[in-house]
């Protein structure tokens, strides 16, 4: 479980997270959803210690992060997986050497094993035959799938996904929250994903959090998001329902 | 005031930034592997502009040195001596690094700096990696082995340069210019030109790498912060090639 305790955060005098307080579910899918630039990514980015919280605390099952020591902080982050945005993939490395990379960093295993453990999590996001192609000769969909397998091959017990299906057509979109959805369940990990996509939202959140501008408005599970009163979260819907009908 | 203060600010950032990078390495293996590609991408990569102009700036000097010294009283061997002087002292150090700021800055900058905005130093960090020491720790040390080599290298390139240019224009014929050459050669000018030009690539490459790994913004900022690198690395490099060359010369 991971718990954020009353963070805030202030770039340049402009709040953009007021105290905001969440528990995230162990083993499940937690979705925090939100318009862009509600504060998503710097919720997620001070969730993994990307950014340092200006007040607050963030505990994971347990483990206060402001009381960690720099090794304490460096062996929590052998214990996080994380997919970015954009991928994140090193341009300069190969499909299978950029999975590969966090064992060449921190494992005793033989190049063998090191290569065996990469294909295997490039078999288990439905890649395997493009281990020797870079980054930029890939499609989108193939980066996301890459950077899952990157994300997973230390086997963390904390995954956060940065928005993981942007820029992706629909299809693969699901192809991607389906991917995400069954690794956290097989291997109990306890999943965050930052995202403004209402299929994602029905398909696969299990705890949501909803965010505007910084603060914490609502929390609940997929059945009870339709009955919920708030209403930024009521229009933030409403939009993409219009699109769910115009679909049907 | 105003200008004081975020000098001094960057000064204080970019000695965080360097102990950050003097850290010790997660894996010697990796960052073995990393130097030797650094070595390759900015050293031995930076060969053939070396070679071209150290062959022809060393023709040149000869050159004018030649027809500035065309004096029946000043003997012939007198131009290899200047020129050899100048190529020394002056010019395969400092012009060299100059050249090399503008070569091999831009490019560890605008590569850092692309890193910076594609989220891939961030994945560094969360995967526990320090990403400054990874990043710059193998460029900062390629560059502090490969340029004394290169300086050498451009050394006796330039006099080759000078040397074709001497006998080819027939201004000063071979054997006088290795008499020029030989001519009261300090070995201490070299220890002194090598000393330099570890400096200089100390500043070209961890100025670089500041610049590229502190760039906030988007891919417009990669060439403003590969530009900026650029320039301070050569400021830099003349303060400190005036103020090397007062205490180890005068």
């Amino acid at each position: 479980m991971i718990e954020a305790q009353d963070i805030s955060k202030t770039f340049d005098g402009r709040t953009v997270m007021n105290h905001v307080s969440a528990v995230f579910q162990e083993g499940k899918t937690n979705l925090i959803i939100g318009k862009s630039g509600s504060g998503k990514t710097v919720l997620l980015k001070s969730l993994v210690g990307l950014y340092d919280a200006d007040s607050g605390d963030i505990l994971y099952d347990g483990r206060s992060v402001r009381r960690m020591g720099r090794k304490g902080r460096q062996a929590l982050r052998q214990e996080i997986g994380m997919i970015f945005q954009g991928s994140a993939l090193f341009d300069s490395l190969t499909v299978e050497e950029n999975v590969r990379f966090p064992l060449d960093m921190f494992s005793n295993l033989s190049l063998y094993d090191r290569r065996q453990t990469a294909r295997r999590c490039l078999r288990r996001v439905n890649l395997d035959k493009a281990d020797n192609l870079y980054p930029a000769q890939i499609s989108g969909g193939m980066q996301k799938r890459v950077a899952i397998a990157r994300a997973i091959v230390q086997g963390p017990r904390y995954l956060f996904c940065d928005e993981p299906n942007s820029g992706l057509d629909p299809v693969t979109a699901s192809v991607i929250d389906d991917l995400i959805s069954q690794i956290t369940h097989e291997s109990g990990i306890t999943t965050i994903i930052n995202t403004h996509d209402m299929n994602s939202v029905f398909s696969i959140g299990e705890h949501i959090v909803f965010i505007e501008q910084g603060n914490k408005l609502w929390d609940g599970t997929q059945d009870t998001i339709l009955q919920s009163n708030c209403p930024e979260l009521i229009s933030f819907m409403a939009s993409a329902r219009r699109l769910m009908e115009i679909g049907k | 005031m105003l200008f004081i203060d975020s000098s001094l600010s960057e000064v204080g950032k970019y000695c965080r930034f360097m102990y950050q990078v003097v850290s010790r390495p997660e894996k010697w293996s990796v960052f073995g592997r990393r130097l030797l590609e650094e070595i390759n991408k900015l050293g031995v990569d930076s060969l053939g502009i070396v070679t071209l102009i150290s062959f022809f700036i060393g023709a040149v000097i000869t050159i004018q040195v030649a027809n500035n010294l065309d004096n029946p009283f000043i003997p012939k061997y007198t131009v290899a001596f200047a020129a050899r002087e100048t190529i020394v002292l002056e010019f395969s150090a400092t012009i060299v690094c100059l050249i090399l700021a503008g070569k091999v800055g831009s490019n560890i900058s605008s590569e850092i700096g692309t890193m910076r905005i594609t989220e891939q130093i961030d994945a560094l960090d969360i995967m526990g990696i320090n990403s400054a020491a990874y990043l710059a720790g193998p460029k900062i040390l390629a560059m502090i082995l490969s340029v004394p080599v290169l300086v050498v290298y451009s050394i006796f390139i330039g006099i080759i340069g000078g040397v074709m240019a001497g006998s080819y224009t027939g201004l000063v014929p071979l054997d006088d210019f290795i008499v020029g050459l030989h001519f009261t050669f300090k070995p201490y000018y070299i220890a002194y030109t090598l000393f330099k030009s570890t400096l200089f690539a100390y500043i070209i490459s961890s100025v670089s790498s500041y610049f590229g790994y502190n760039l906030r913004g988007g891919a417009l900022e990669v060439g403003k912060a590969s530009t900026r690198s650029v320039v301070v690395s050569c400021v830099l490099i003349l303060m400190v090639n005036l103020m090397v060359t007062q205490f180890l010369l005068s």
